[in-house]
């Protein structure tokens, strides 16, 4: 923040970084050559909701948008624990010979424009998008919206995380895709759709 | 193209750049005058009173933990609490904090530290158990927007002339005693000595800078509950947050809340009710004003789009 808006007290609200979620296609075929990790097809966006009609007219947008047309997604809503949404655009199994997250990635895209059009924007946290092994293993690449970064969360139990994985997934896709540098940032998702 | 519900408070800003600009004036004039009043002493009273200004600005994390029997609480100990301000510190992308928990039944939360990267958020077991989940976030976003304002370096600088005021008139007083010990004194003919002009002159200063300062307390109170709704996208839960802390706070005896009384400006809500003059004289707005702005803001977010 500037000097002047610190002197003034004038913060404003950090917008949403949308750039990133493209890459994703190209990292997830990376992940299953070096590690096995096959895609779900499944997405999430985790958001704050605000209260009043506004909201709840984008949000209605959106799903149409979304789960209009033939072999369209079902899109389904939830609140968790933190008080945030979760969006859950739910696709039918991917096929492991030719992973193709390219439809995904423009469905989340529209859910990010069509929340940042409408001044939503700032209530964007993050995006998640599952992966598991044949020894079933799973894993969730995660988008951070105000950092512009990713980084791997793999959840083993209620409150545990398989943190030497979670390293070996960074370095794989160290190159691919904008990794969060800041460990602290890893944010724990327990109990995120998909996972 | 991004668009944002968030219309700027021009006059809020003007307000505040108003009261900052007051108190630069101010402290200005304190050292023209002081350089006038002690040419040979002015720069050791000066450099004193800049010293413990930065000293309570370096040190306000650790003063302020001490203080009120903060311990810093890990993810491990406190995983609710520190994964409900670590959600915070993503959507606005700043550092995240250490964590306190103070142990007392207060209803109250602060925010300090000299920089963002050295903040401290503390929150006592009295507020923990008194708002719900949603309250409680409010609550820690205007905590976490007070880090992002960096209010303890802002109100530190600004109350400077302050404490460089007092500590003049307090020389003024030594002066008194021991007749007005420099040569100026003596050979002032008009009859009035210099230490009665210095001590009558550091008063008014330290009386002004204390009101501007209160005012500025008061601006920044407004702020950062306007930067903290517009993060969680909830005023209401900060308001009603608002209405269950002040009104908890108003009922509970005077006496035992003497202890905190120094801290009063970093709280969320001031721990003494004011009696007389204490729309000028209060850390915080009234809660009136404080739950006007958020209906303002709520208001402004859920504007239908078409």
């Amino acid at each position: 923040m500037s000097f002047w808006t610190t002197l003034t007290g004038r913060s404003r609200p950090k917008q949403a970084n949308l750039d990133a979620l493209f890459a994703v296609p190209s990292a997830a075929l990376t992940l299953q050559t070096a590690l096995g990790f096959v895609p779900s097809g499944d997405g999430a966006v985790c958001y704050r909701a605000a209260a009043g009609a506004g909201f709840a007219d984008a949000q209605q947008d959106l799903v149409a948008l979304i789960s209009e047309g033939d072999g369209a997604p079902k899109v389904t809503t939830e609140t968790d624990g933190f008080g945030f949404t979760w969006l859950l655009v739910d696709n039918d199994p991917i096929d492991p010979q030719n992973p193709d997250l390219t439809a995904l990635c423009t469905d989340l895209h529209a859910v990010n424009t069509t929340l940042e059009q409408d001044g939503y924007g700032p209530g964007l946290l993050c995006s998640v998008l599952p992966f598991a092994d044949s020894a079933g293993r799973k894993v969730a690449l995660v988008y951070l919206y105000k950092q512009g970064t990713f980084y791997p969360f793999a959840p083993t139990g209620p409150q545990t995380r398989d943190n030497l994985l979670e390293i070996q997934i960074r370095d794989a896709l160290n190159g691919e895709l904008p990794l969060e540098a800041d460990l602290s940032r890893w944010l724990a998702l327990w109990g995120a759709p998909g996972l | 193209m991004a668009r944002t519900r968030f219309a700027a408070d021009t006059g809020l800003t003007t307000r505040m750049t108003t009261v900052i600009f007051l108190l630069g004036g101010l402290f200005v004039a304190l050292v023209v005058g002081l350089m006038y009043a002690f040419p040979a002493y002015a720069w050791l009273i000066g450099i004193i009173g800049i010293g413990i200004a930065w000293w309570q600005w370096y040190s306000s994390d650790t003063v302020a933990m001490k203080a009120m029997r903060a311990r810093e609480v890990s993810a491990h100990d406190a995983p609710e609490l520190y994964g409900m301000i670590q959600r915070l510190c993503t959507l606005a992308d700043m550092p995240m904090p250490r964590v306190g928990v103070a142990d007392t039944d207060l209803p109250n939360a602060f925010a300090t530290g000299r920089s963002p990267k050295r903040a401290v958020v503390v929150v006592t077991t009295g507020i923990l158990r008194r708002l719900d989940a949603e309250e409680l976030e409010g609550v820690l976003a205007h905590e976490l927007s007070h880090v992002a304002h960096r209010d303890v370096l802002v109100m530190t600088v600004a109350s400077t002339a302050g404490i460089i005021a007092g500590m003049a008139g307090r020389g003024a007083q030594y002066g008194m005693l021991f007749g007005g010990g420099d040569r100026r004194g003596r050979n002032n003919n008009n009859g009035i000595p210099i230490w009665l002009i210095v001590l009558v002159g550091s008063l008014i200063i330290y009386a002004v800078s204390f009101l501007l300062l209160r005012l500025l307390s008061r601006y920044r109170e407004l702020a950062a509950d306007r930067a903290g709704a517009q993060l969680t996208m909830k005023p209401r839960a900060l308001a009603s947050a608002l209405q269950k802390i002040t009104g908890e706070i108003n009922k509970i005896p005077q006496q035992d809340l003497r202890g905190s009384q120094p801290m009063n400006a970093f709280f969320i809500a001031p721990a003494v009710s004011g009696v007389s003059l204490s729309t000028l004289t209060s850390t915080h707005p009234s809660l009136e004003q404080r739950l006007a702005q958020l209906a303002r803001i709520e208001a402004e977010l859920g504007r239908p789009n078409r």
